[in-house]
């Protein structure tokens, strides 16, 4: 049940999507988004799928993971098409019947929502079944870095983040045990109304909490014995460094990006 | 008739993930009532998986358990009173405390139960006795206590639901010689006391030697065996191959019977041994 959660899911791997700098990665997934809503055609959208599947494909990731990453919002995404198909009320109109209208311009608009969405959702996934959590907040650290100069604490924010990401596990796997130590008193989580439901939680998260306070603490004392003293001049175990890969997957995306622009100009 | 029985028993953690691994592999076993029975085998050898099988917290993948004679998972409106019948106190079990006092923390499995208001009075007050908790304490939070005591509140949360069966998954890790004696030996007199089944899973050769009639041995995700103490402790070769230990005691007699001293076999307490050797120095 928790365990389905896909925060920072990785799958570790070999590809060639894997081994892109985790910068590149961040950086092209922002190319991709911009390119996604650019294409103003079905042309250009049909170019923005094929390159999700493609590189989808290339990463080696369980296709079924595709799905997996979309059933999360497909509420929003329903909502979004339902409002779309309704609400625009432009071109011919396929279909009326009092205050509903549904055109054909509305029909176009509630596809390329929902493709778009869909799309975005899986190449984000991608970004975070191929980069480890580590790899991930290092990168953004490096990323955001520029900021230091107007006194962003950069380095804070990412080790904040690098914790509260290593913890995750460990709190879903607290949380697990716990429940199951609950359960075993009897404890009932199943049934009755939801205001049950809710107080039947206090003696999972009372626990809880006071075992996160209980890491802080102790992660805290850690740190401040290995001396621990923010970012400065602090170097790295592992050295983000441009491969010619790099260079590759910048190309492979200005390929597709190019198309799509090109598609745009002549649509 | 057995109050635990399994058949064909398998649990496969991460099925269709990369991750997936058999955790308990077809085990076949049934423990008597009345029984204390010592769970040992190495790390992930799947002890742990095991016992939450027997009170319903675990859905075999395959194969069946039977509590008293009933399938678990049959009806899964049935599963919370195999609970009661089943305590299962986990791993550092102070950890799940979570009441304002010591008091309202153990009565939360009598009352989860549908216990009347005296009923559950009557038990915090007979378990807290059985831990060893001064009724001082039961007022005061939980969270005030000591390592040793706020285990003993735990334990005595579980006790006093009155399990036919009470599971207890390495009760004494992280005590110091002193609170482990007294933990352990309060199961013991628990044991004693209630004639209940009592399962102890544990790192210690020591402790089990002491504390149990029989044992069961996981071995890889396999039952390796089931049998009395003295049988086990027998084996002590295929034990060791499989990196679990015999107890000191043992060890020490196996090396004398290497070295040509007839002392006397299935030696694994030093209860025992003390006795065989004032035996052997009178006969002298």
């Amino acid at each position: 049940m928790i365990k389905d959660i896909t925060i920072g899911q990785y799958f570790p791997g070999k590809s060639a999507v894997h081994r892109l700098d985790a910068r590149v990665k961040i950086l092209l997934t922002i190319a991709f988004i911009v390119m996604l809503f650019i294409a103003d055609d079905i042309a250009g959208l049909g170019v923005g799928v094929a390159f999700t599947f493609l590189t989808f494909i290339i990463s080696r990731i369980p296709l079924k993971m595709m799905w997996k990453s979309v059933r999360p919002i497909l509420i929003i995404i329903i909502i979004t098409a339902l409002l779309n198909l309704f609400f625009v009320h432009t071109g011919e109109p396929y279909f009326e019947w009092k205050f509903i209208k549904i055109t054909d311009k509305g029909v176009e608009t509630a596809v390329f929502m929902v493709v778009r969405i869909v799309c975005l959702i899986i190449g984000t996934s991608l970004l975070t079944y191929t980069t480890s959590p580590i790899d991930l907040t290092d990168a953004i650290e490096r990323l955001l870095s520029p900021l230091k100069k107007i006194k962003v604490p950069v380095h804070e924010l990412a080790m904040m983040m690098t914790i509260a990401l290593r913890f995750i596990p460990t709190l879903i796997e607290e949380t697990d045990k716990i429940t199951a130590a609950q359960k075993a008193r009897g404890a009932d989580l199943e049934t009755g109304s939801i205001f049950k439901k809710a107080k039947a939680l206090i003696p999972i998260l009372i626990p809880l909490f006071v075992s996160s306070f209980r890491h802080a603490e102790e992660l805290a004392l850690a740190m401040e014995c290995r001396c621990y003293h923010g970012g400065e001049g602090r170097t790295k175990m592992k050295q983000l460094k441009l491969k010619l890969l790099d260079l590759w997957g910048t190309l492979y995306l200005c390929l597709f990006f190019a198309g799509v622009i090109v598609l745009n100009i002549l649509g | 008739m057995a109050i635990i029985k399994t058949e064909d028993l398998t649990y496969v953690y991460g099925d269709g993930t990369p991750f997936r691994k058999v955790a308990v592999d077809h085990v076949n076993l049934e423990i008597d009532e009345g029984e204390m029975v010592g769970v040992i085998g190495h790390t992930g050898s799947g002890k742990s998986t095991l016992i939450q099988h027997f009170n319903g917290l675990l859905k075999a993948t395959s194969g069946s358990v039977y509590i008293d004679g009933e399938r678990l998972w049959d009806d899964k409106a049935k599963l919370r009173p195999v609970r009661f019948k089943v305590g299962l106190v986990f791993q550092y079990p102070e950890y799940q405390l979570f009441e304002e006092t010591c008091y309202k923390d153990i009565a939360f499995g009598p009352k989860n139960m549908g216990l009347d208001k005296q009923e559950i009075d009557r038990r915090i007050k007979e378990t807290a006795k059985l831990v060893g908790l001064p009724a001082s304490l039961l007022d005061k939070s939980p969270f005030e206590l000591s390592g040793g005591q706020k285990r003993r509140v735990a334990i005595a949360g579980v006790m006093a639901m009155e399990p036919k069966v009470l599971i207890l998954d390495e009760p004494a890790s992280g005590l110091d010689p002193k609170g482990r004696e007294q933990i352990l030996g309060l199961i013991k007199e628990y044991h004693q006391e209630k004639k209940n089944t009592v399962v102890l899973v544990s790192h210690s050769m020591e402790d089990i030697a002491k504390h149990t009639t029989k044992i069961l041995v996981m071995n890889k995700s396999k039952l390796f065996c089931y049998d009395d103490t003295a049988k086990v402790f027998h084996r002590a070769k295929e034990l060791e191959e499989m990196g679990l230990a015999v107890p000191q005691i043992t060890r020490v007699f196996n090396r004398l019977k290497a070295m040509g001293v007839q002392i006397g076999d299935d030696v694994y307490t030093t209860k025992y041994a003390k006795q065989l050797l004032l035996k052997m120095l009178a006969n002298q």
